[in-house]
């Protein structure tokens, strides 16, 4: 016992520290600087790694195949924007429509108690976002969760598309601006704080801290009772059933639980982006996610977490220049032209859902043991090359 | 003006839609009887059909290029099952399925890769692009011989599924997979032949769908696809006629909401546009879902147990 | 052991990639960074491709410039917003920590709009080229545009229709697509909304017969269709196959070689309004003809032959301005370059250009062209001022 409560003690000041240096960086990288593409990454890396732990505790854990997750993000992305958008801003937002809402959180919880407020008020409709995807979730669920595997995930795909639709009707304008784009909300590049004359920029931090916090509530989540009985449902539901597990309670909870924390990535996204558009949240979106999950690792949450840093990182900043014809100092703009990061990209994806089926972490965490084993266990691999080249091809030949 | 003239245009434009989605949801439903796979690339293996026809005829003839244009499709359809399905054969039914959309996802780069990303024309195939009128409406031919083009497809697969010897097979191993092992079929070539099969069609089918639609784009397989899959579901997966069916169903339902507002304007059932055009997409969704809550085993299917 | 070959796999690209971060160009000659913040792939990467070719001669043109006496070498910087609003801000924040003076663009105004709030905080100015909506420019501090307004274009075009006898309007906008959205708002507004019927179409949609359809059963005569050229491919096929029976109207986006390559040889009548006529300034047409034939990309992306496009002009004359800007400034700082962009002037190949309070170009007239559906080209009719 006391190992552990020292294990969680260590965590926590890693989490500490690594949340100082997120404000540090935020601090002291300027927008035009060349590494502020470190920032961006971290922003939407973090929308994207609570998206992916949220999605893995319902496809990984629970083992329920469902690809609405796009539906549900979009549902936060909408409901944290239309909360916030200040009054003044809404007749230049809802340009062809009369806005249904006529105020905004933060800004009524600001006129109230004052700056504290505005941190409150976005709090809120955050909490509301997810709230409001869950609720969509468990309405969805009803029907859809007795179906099985494949059935679920085509059925939860058009839930998905039906939602984008809905969002996207015209007679729905005044709430949603019909299929144009809400903006001018609370966003991250707004995020400042003023201690006496310096001003304390937030704009990464705010992002990272919502995900961090939500994921170790999923973390929480996944090692109490319910998590063991998401797992025992995946495993085996009629041996989880005969054990006394309500399946359709538990799946119900697995399910609106993930959606509430797609809701709240969503409402990040809408943050981050600085603007919401229900066509943005397509079926694309779903499966990017997934394949986050699938290259970290179906069934860690340490895994998504790296899976959606690794993918956001390389698709928006490291493979950047296989677009532009230059890239490790090679040039050659005939092949490396516009797309050609996708396709290396979309070939490494398929390298490993092929031939390293269990992703990065597999279904393991990320401990300290592990990364203190790392040297010694990337050296025996490299040493073990040639005799595994050596039996791919004997393999072969008995074949 | 009459009902009739009204939604006339609206039919025919939908049964010419239905039938180039029940070509693709053929592929689907076969595929998913033999190996339960919802092969997500395949609407992208007919995607990359309408575009190598794109770059084949503009250097081939296209008595030429029709034919390459079929044969590299179903090469690519035999190629991804070989490569991104067969070796997950043991894995978990997730895996296999998160390999198809991983296949998706690079066909759809790769064609944004050598289009560019930009709109590519279909050309013009001669004799079925011809301006034609039909009681009162004008189309093109093309829209009206797809309907004839795809049932004449379908009763000649019907027939090689009950009549020959690899047809069987396919039935044996759609019935029970592991059984048929064991009584001598060779699964893989089984498997194989669906795959060609299912490729051919869509190959055929983007042909009908690009010459009524003529624009290529790396996304154009994936609607389409979606579709024809909830077509597949909708007729009972696994049985032929009922994705055909499906097919049309969907296809003429389509057509139809696009054009909702302006039949009940002209019926006066309504005064003011209430904008379902938005929902002709979702309307096929709605509609899977629907069966999948009430029949689950859709229009035609055979109704299964779990086998423990 | 697989995940640790995973794990190195990853390890060795990230090592890679940080390799290939830092290995930046480094040469001693003075360089200004323009960005170009412009669609290359998407539903609008063909008309993207037009504007950048306009950038593109005018840097053949003019590839210095004199910045506070010093003689800096123009550097055009390229990020693709894939036509994507939600692409559009990293691919604008790629732009900014590459250390751009100014950033050109985009074609499609819901790129701009989504990207308007990095550009702002980071205090890079925008000059929008051919993006139309208002706002891209009144809810952005650091965004100017040398084009018109909907609200403008979208009245010269209701006037048009109304001086040709049209009485009823079908109007076609996509989902989600700000430019078309907006424009159809604004002609239905100058039109009258109760002889107007708006429908907008979802994005991936490629059956555009029933919309024809529609619009013959509603018994609408003029086809008011302002949307992507891919989109627009589409519909004058169908409307071609169906004898739509209407003339057809649409915005700038119709002026390009990919709608009169489509048109050819129907009996559709096709017009559009749009920024440039060919003509007006022959230097400048034969320049980017001849240019245009004598780059085999160039030629490609401008859809195969040398046909010259509106936005291609727009793009050429907002390269010049940006350069104007950084000439005035004397820095290559954006921060600076913003402050002079209220007050700057410049007389291009499509007329006068000067920015009023919110940042909008002070332009009253737009060309009307007719799409000659026998030879291919586009034909003048009118030049509309705004009343």
């Amino acid at each position: 016992m006391k190992k552990d409560n020292k294990k969680n003690f260590i965590s926590l000041v890693i989490v500490l520290v690594f949340l100082g240096i997120v404000l540090l960086l935020d601090q002291v990288i300027k927008p035009t600087d060349n590494m502020s593409m470190l920032l961006t990454v971290l922003q939407k890396g973090s929308v994207y790694a609570l998206a992916a732990v949220s999605m893995n505790l319902l496809n990984g854990f629970t083992g329920l195949f469902s690809l609405g997750h796009a539906g549900f993000m979009l549902i936060g992305a909408y409901t944290y924007a239309m909360l916030t958008i200040p009054d003044a801003a809404r007749a230049d937002v809802y340009q062809y429509y009369d806005p249904a809402i006529r105020f905004s959180i933060p800004e009524v919880l600001s006129n109230g108690i004052g700056p504290a407020g505005t941190a409150l008020g976005v709090l809120i409709a955050v909490i509301i976002a997810g709230l409001i995807a869950c609720l969509f979730a468990y309405l969805i669920g009803l029907p859809v969760l007795k179906l099985k595997s494949d059935y679920l995930a085509i059925a939860t795909l058009g839930f998905a598309e039906i939602i984008r639709a809905i969002f996207q009707w015209s007679k729905l304008g005044p709430l949603t601006n019909g299929s144009n784009l809400l903006k001018g909300f609370e966003r991250t590049s707004t995020f400042k704080l003023a201690i006496g004359d310096f001003t304390l920029s937030l704009s990464t931090f705010v992002p990272v801290l919502i995900a961090t916090i939500c994921i170790w509530i999923i973390v929480l989540i996944k090692n109490s009772t319910y998590g063991r009985a998401f797992v025992a449902i995946r495993d085996d539901e009629i041996a989880a059933e005969a054990m006394g597990i309500d399946l359709a309670h538990h799946k119900m909870l697995s399910f609106c639980t993930s959606s509430f924390f797609a809701g709240i990535s969503g409402a990040m996204m809408a943050m981050v982006l600085s603007i919401a558009q229900a066509s943005n949240f397509r079926s694309a979106m779903t499966y990017e996610i997934l394949l986050m999950v699938v290259l970290g690792g179906i069934g860690s949450i340490s895994g998504s977490v790296i899976g959606a840093f690794l993918f956001i990182s390389t698709s928006e900043w490291w493979l950047r220049g296989l677009d532009s014809g230059k890239w490790l100092g090679i040039s050659a703009p005939g092949i490396f032209r516009n797309g050609f990061r996708l396709v290396v990209f979309s070939v490494i994806i398929m390298i490993v859902v092929l031939f390293f089926r269990k992703g990065i972490m597999g279904d393991k965490e990320l401990t300290l043991e592990m990364v203190k084993a790392w040297p010694k266990n990337i050296f025996n691999w490299i040493r073990s090359i040639p005799k595994k080249i050596k039996s791919l091809f004997s393999k072969k030949e008995a074949k | 003006m009459s009902l009739w003239q009204t939604i006339f245009p609206y039919i025919l434009s939908g049964i010419s839609v239905g039938g180039q989605y029940a070509l693709i949801a053929i592929g689907y439903t076969m595929v998913y009887g033999i190996l339960r796979l919802i092969n997500f690339a395949h609407g992208d293996v007919f995607m990359v059909a309408g575009l190598s026809m794109v770059y084949l005829a503009a250097s081939l003839p296209l008595y030429l290029a029709i034919p390459v244009m079929i044969i590299l499709t179903v090469a690519l359809g035999f190629t991804i099952e070989r490569v991104a399905y067969k070796p997950l054969r043991t894995a978990p039914r997730m895996s296999v399925m998160i390999s198809a959309i991983g296949v998706s996802y690079l066909l759809q780069n790769l064609a944004l890769y050598i289009t560019g990303g930009l709109n590519k024309n279909y050309p013009e195939i001669p004799w079925i692009s011809d301006k034609i009128t039909i009681f009162g409406a004008t189309t093109t031919r093309v829209t009206v011989i797809t309907p004839f083009v795809t049932i004449a497809l379908v009763l000649i697969l019907v027939w090689v599924i009950n009549h020959t010897k690899i047809g069987m097979a396919m039935r044996a191993v759609s019935k029970d997979f592991e059984t048929a092992q064991l009584m001598g079929i060779k699964i893989n070539n089984v498997i194989s032949i669906t795959f060609i099969i299912g490729s051919f069609l869509a190959a055929i089918g983007s042909m009908l769908f690009f010459t009524n639609y003529p624009g290529v784009v790396p996304t154009s397989g994936g609607m389409p696809g979606l579709k024809a899959f909830v077509a597949a579901v909708f007729g009972g997966i696994g049985s032929i006629p009922g994705a055909v069916i499906g097919a049309f169903i969907i296809g003429i339902c389509e057509s139809l909401i696009k054009g909702l507002d302006t039949i009940l304007m002209s019926q006066g059932v309504i005064a003011e546009q209430i904008g379902f055009a938005t929902f002709s997409d979702a309307f096929t969704f709605i509609l899977l879902i629907i069966i999948l809550v009430f029949k689950p085993m859709g229009l035609f299917g055979e109704k299964q147990t779990d086998k423990v | 052991m697989k995940r640790f070959v995973a794990l190195g796999l990853v390890l060795c690209m990230m090592a890679a990639a940080l390799v290939g971060c830092s290995s930046g160009s480094s040469s001693s000659e003075k360089t200004v960074k323009i960005g170009v913040f412009e669609p290359q792939s998407g539903d609008n990467g063909a008309g993207g491709k037009q504007e950048i070719l306009g950038m593109q001669y005018a840097l053949t043109k003019t590839p210095t410039v004199e910045i506070g006496g010093e003689t800096y070498k123009v550097e055009l910087v390229y990020a693709d917003n894939a036509s994507s609003n939600d692409k559009a801000p990293s691919a604008a924040q790629t732009l900014i920590s590459g250390g751009v003076s100014v950033v050109l663009g985009s074609y499609g105004s819901g790129v701009s709009i989504a990207a308007g709030d990095t550009f702002s905080a980071a205090k890079v100015p925008a000059i929008g080229v051919t993006c139309t909506n208002p706002q891209v420019t009144s809810g952005c501090d650091v965004y100017y545009r040398i084009c018109f307004l909907d609200p403008f274009q979208g009245t010269v075009l209701a006037n048009f229709a109304k001086a040709n006898g049209a009485t009823k309007a079908y109007c076609l906008a996509k989902q989600g697509d700000d430019y078309s959205g907006g424009l159809c708002n604004y002609f239905i507004e100058a039109f009258g909304a109760d002889n107007c019927v708006y429908e907008q179409f979802p994005a991936d949609t490629s059956d555009f017969s029933t919309y024809v359809t529609n619009a013959q059963n509603q018994g609408c005569n003029v086809f008011f269709a302002p949307v992507s050229t891919e989109a627009a491919a589409q519909i004058i096929k169908k409307a071609s196959a169906q004898s739509l029976g209407m003339p057809i109207l649409a915005g700038d986006t119709w002026d390009s070689n990919v709608i009169l390559e489509a048109a050819k040889g129907s009996d559709l009548d096709i017009n559009v309004t749009t920024f440039y006529q060919e003509g007006a300034n022959p230097e400048f047409d034969n320049g980017i003809k001849a240019w245009i034939n004598s780059d085999a990309t160039a030629k490609s992306n401008n859809g195969g032959n040398d046909e010259l496009a509106a936005v291609t002009a727009m793009g050429y004359d907002a390269y010049y301005v940006a350069l104007e800007a950084v000439k005035k400034a004397g820095t290559t700082d954006p921060a600076k370059v913003l402050e002079v962009l209220p007050s700057l002037e410049y007389t291009g190949v499509t007329g006068a250009i000067a920015f009023d309070e919110i940042g909008d170009a002070k332009r009253d007239s737009a060309f009307v062209k007719k799409c000659n559906t026998t030879t291919g080209v586009w034909d003048f009719v009118t030049e509309a001022k705004a009343q």
